[in-house]
């Protein structure tokens, strides 16, 4: 579904569904550098199982217009005018890395309109190493190189990926091959400036699910224990062998964590 | 503070894309023999069938042994992923069935394996899908033969039969400014030798029966995807690609751009070119494949050390009127390949005799360790002289044509000791050389 937003035009993926004001809605929204398509196996399930689905491309990634929004809170604001333009009446949303910081502050800011949030591979703070910011800033090649070995568990180059055939190292880079310059670095930005998390969290209402990674070197659990004690009603899945990659290394394992979440 | 690093080369050809089999704990990647997986429910099934869950249906469609060795070869080449298919034949054509239909156009080198000429002169063309070749130096032929309905360029990293190396990044950005992607045939140099990812193609395949396999006892092939081509385009060059941007009713109604990025090519090829064409990789051959790449990295380098040290012999026999091998300065391509190739020009090459085809056979029929047989990139070293037989119908006239002159015989330089090697062909060229 294409649609101008702020004037850019602006995509999201819907499983080739039309909207159905008689559903729910969840909004997918991937981390740093990534788009709609990080989401594939779990936004289609939800797609033809009676959901409403936005898999969006936040600004500047995969197929919506830039430039890239500076914030998180710009973020938050650029996914709230989706339902605007949609009059969707409940939402619930789903964040991967620096997604989940928009999830986060999306139900802090509009609890009226916010129904469930899952955070997957989350943190709070989310800083990012002066090194990891440095080389994006420049437009360095190796800042694809860290988002790609840290952005997987350590065993995933020795493991076989869920998806038959598939290279999840060269499918990471290939995506971020396709990035203008200064998104990623954009993004990084972005999240390593968040301060509103625990703010956000103690306005909670709506319950929240983390799903994390035993094995994310990224995100690790640990550093997501000071949110889910601060959220009223939070719970949380660790799914032991995976790094933050969490939709694409244990596919299976995620879906069912959203599965059981959406079912109540 | 130093970056992260990818695992070394030699590690993924043994690592890549199997941990110990989670069921026994077996090290060996384990040859899973079943045409089917039984489903856990209903519900998960259907999941399977309308791609909302990752795993195995059907082996036709993917296979966990074949699946090792896809990903192994996307490691090894820096592919978003790999289809393993039933031969290198079956890998070239997947590429053009998934990627145009009746009425589109291909421009390729020339200089190709006898077998991919064929399926593009003469198979092809009866499905409608028209091939213009091309001199694989000819850097304007390529852009001058491109048409409106031009859909693919196509080469080899290393031509048949005179070792014509590919400018692999001047062709690839004559296609890009066309919106087409490259593909190439990588079956000569191995990822090994050269990536030509790195180097602009967008798509490449192997005949893994030769280098990768090594062995001489699987046919198979891979084609990979470097998953960076873009396949909607942009300006004139948007909309080449239906098959891939467009919704396709024979997957309910699925957009493989939009649904999957990067990995749209190898979707549809897939669900659609495995699933309707059927060409797939049995397990065990992956198994026995896998077994081939697992020292890839030991075999190539001997291979061109012992091609280097025939190649010195042969430029040192005055029975030699000509040897076709990139490395010797008098080669056309010598400079390129010296920047293409650093690591070697692989261990495939051809000579021509004094003496045309009557030398040539004489010579063939003399060698003890060389095996004369249709094949190459084997552990064994290998010989044939096309003139008498893969080529034996052509005149003179037009074997030249063909860039095969009478007495012209292909090497393919195995493992043995090299001073063997050398000794078999002092030996044969003493026999050919001989007054009738």
């Amino acid at each position: 579904m294409q649609l101008q937003i702020n004037g850019r035009s602006a995509f999201a993926y819907t499983a080739a569904h039309e909207i159905d004001p008689a559903q729910r809605t969840i909004v997918f929204v991937h981390g740093a550098g990534l788009d709609h398509s990080w989401w594939g196996l779990q936004s289609r399930y939800f797609g033809y199982h009676g959901f409403n689905v936005l898999a969006v491309d936040l600004p500047a990634h995969g197929r919506s217009e830039g430039p890239p929004l500076a914030s998180v809170g710009g973020m938050t604001d650029w996914v709230f005018a989706w339902s605007e333009k949609l009059k969707i009446e409940k939402i619930s949303l789903v964040g991967h890395s620096m997604g989940s910081l928009v999830a986060l502050e999306f139900a802090a800011r509009h609890p009226q309109l916010a129904e469930k949030i899952v955070l997957i591979g989350t943190a709070y703070p989310m800083k990012v190493s002066e090194a990891f910011l440095d080389a994006a800033r420049r437009n360095d090649p190796s800042a694809y190189d860290m988002e790609t070995i840290w952005g997987h568990a350590p065993q995933v180059p020795f493991s076989g990926n869920p998806n038959p055939g598939m290279w999840m190292y060269g499918d990471t880079l290939a995506r971020l091959s396709r990035l203008a310059p200064g998104v990623l670095h954009a993004d990084l930005a972005a999240c390593n400036a968040y301060a509103a998390g625990m703010e956000s969290a103690a306005k909670l209402k709506c319950p929240a699910l983390f799903i994390l990674g035993g094995r994310d070197m990224m995100t690790p659990p640990r550093s997501a224990q000071d949110l889910i004690d601060r959220i009223e009603k939070s719970r949380c899945v660790q799914i032991a062998s995976s790094g933050h990659s969490l939709m694409a290394e244990a596919p299976d394992a995620t879906l069912d964590a959203l599965i059981g979440f959406f079912a109540d | 503070m130093a970056g992260p690093k990818y695992p070394g080369f030699d590690t993924l050809a043994l690592h890549a894309g199997q941990s110990p089999d989670p069921a026994t704990g077996a090290r060996a990647v384990p040859i899973y023999q079943t045409t089917s997986y039984v489903f856990r429910d209903a519900a998960h099934a259907a999941s399977l069938f309308n791609m909302e869950r990752a795993g195995h249906v059907y082996s036709r469609i993917s296979n966990p042994t074949v699946a090792v060795l896809e990903e192994r070869i996307a490691a090894l080449e820096g592919g978003v992923g790999a289809i393993a298919t039933a031969s290198g034949q079956a890998s070239l054509h997947l590429a053009v069935a998934t990627l145009m239909d009746a009425g589109s156009h291909v421009v390729a080198s020339a200089a190709l394996y006898g077998g991919s000429h064929n399926l593009l002169a003469y198979t092809l063309s009866r499905f409608g899908i028209e091939t213009t070749f091309v001199s694989p130096r000819d850097l304007n032929a390529w852009k001058g033969s491109i048409r409106g309905n031009t859909r693919l360029l196509f080469g080899e990293t290393l031509g048949n039969p005179g070792l014509d190396v590919l400018d692999i990044p001047a062709v690839s950005a004559i296609a890009h400014e066309a919106g087409v992607p490259l593909l190439v045939d990588a079956t000569f140099t191995t990822p090994y030798l050269m990536k030509p990812f790195e180097l602009g193609a967008d798509l490449l395949y192997h005949s893994a029966t030769k280098f990768l396999g090594g062995h001489g006892i699987a046919i198979g092939g891979v084609l990979v995807d470097s998953g960076r081509f873009d396949w909607e385009g942009s300006g004139e060059n948007r909309g080449k690609f239906p098959q891939l941007t467009a919704p396709y009713a024979g997957f309910h109604n699925m957009d493989f751009e939009e649904e999957s990025g990067t990995r749209a090519f190898l979707l549809r090829a897939r669900r659609e070119g495995l699933r309707d064409f059927g060409a797939c990789m049995a397990p065990m051959t992956a198994f026995q494949i896998l077994q081939g790449i697992e020292t890839l990295h030991l075999r190539m380098p001997r291979h061109v050390e012992s091609t280097r040290k025939i190649v010195a012999f042969l430029s040192s026999k005055s029975s030699v009127e000509k040897i076709l091998y990139p490395e010797i300065p008098a080669h056309p391509d010598h400079a390129l390949a010296k920047r293409l190739l650093p690591r070697g020009c692989g261990a495939v090459f051809s000579f021509d005799l004094k003496g045309g085809r009557e030398a040539g056979r004489r010579f063939i029929e003399s060698l003890r360790v060389f095996s004369h047989l249709a094949n190459v990139g084997d552990a064994k070293s290998l010989v044939i002289h096309p003139a008498s037989t893969t080529h034996y119908r052509m005149s003179d006239q037009d074997l030249k044509a063909a860039g095969i002159g009478p007495g012209t015989v292909r090497l393919s330089i195995g493992l043995e000791d090299p001073e063997d090697l050398i000794q078999d062909l002092d030996r044969a060229l003493a026999v050919a050389s001989k007054p009738k």
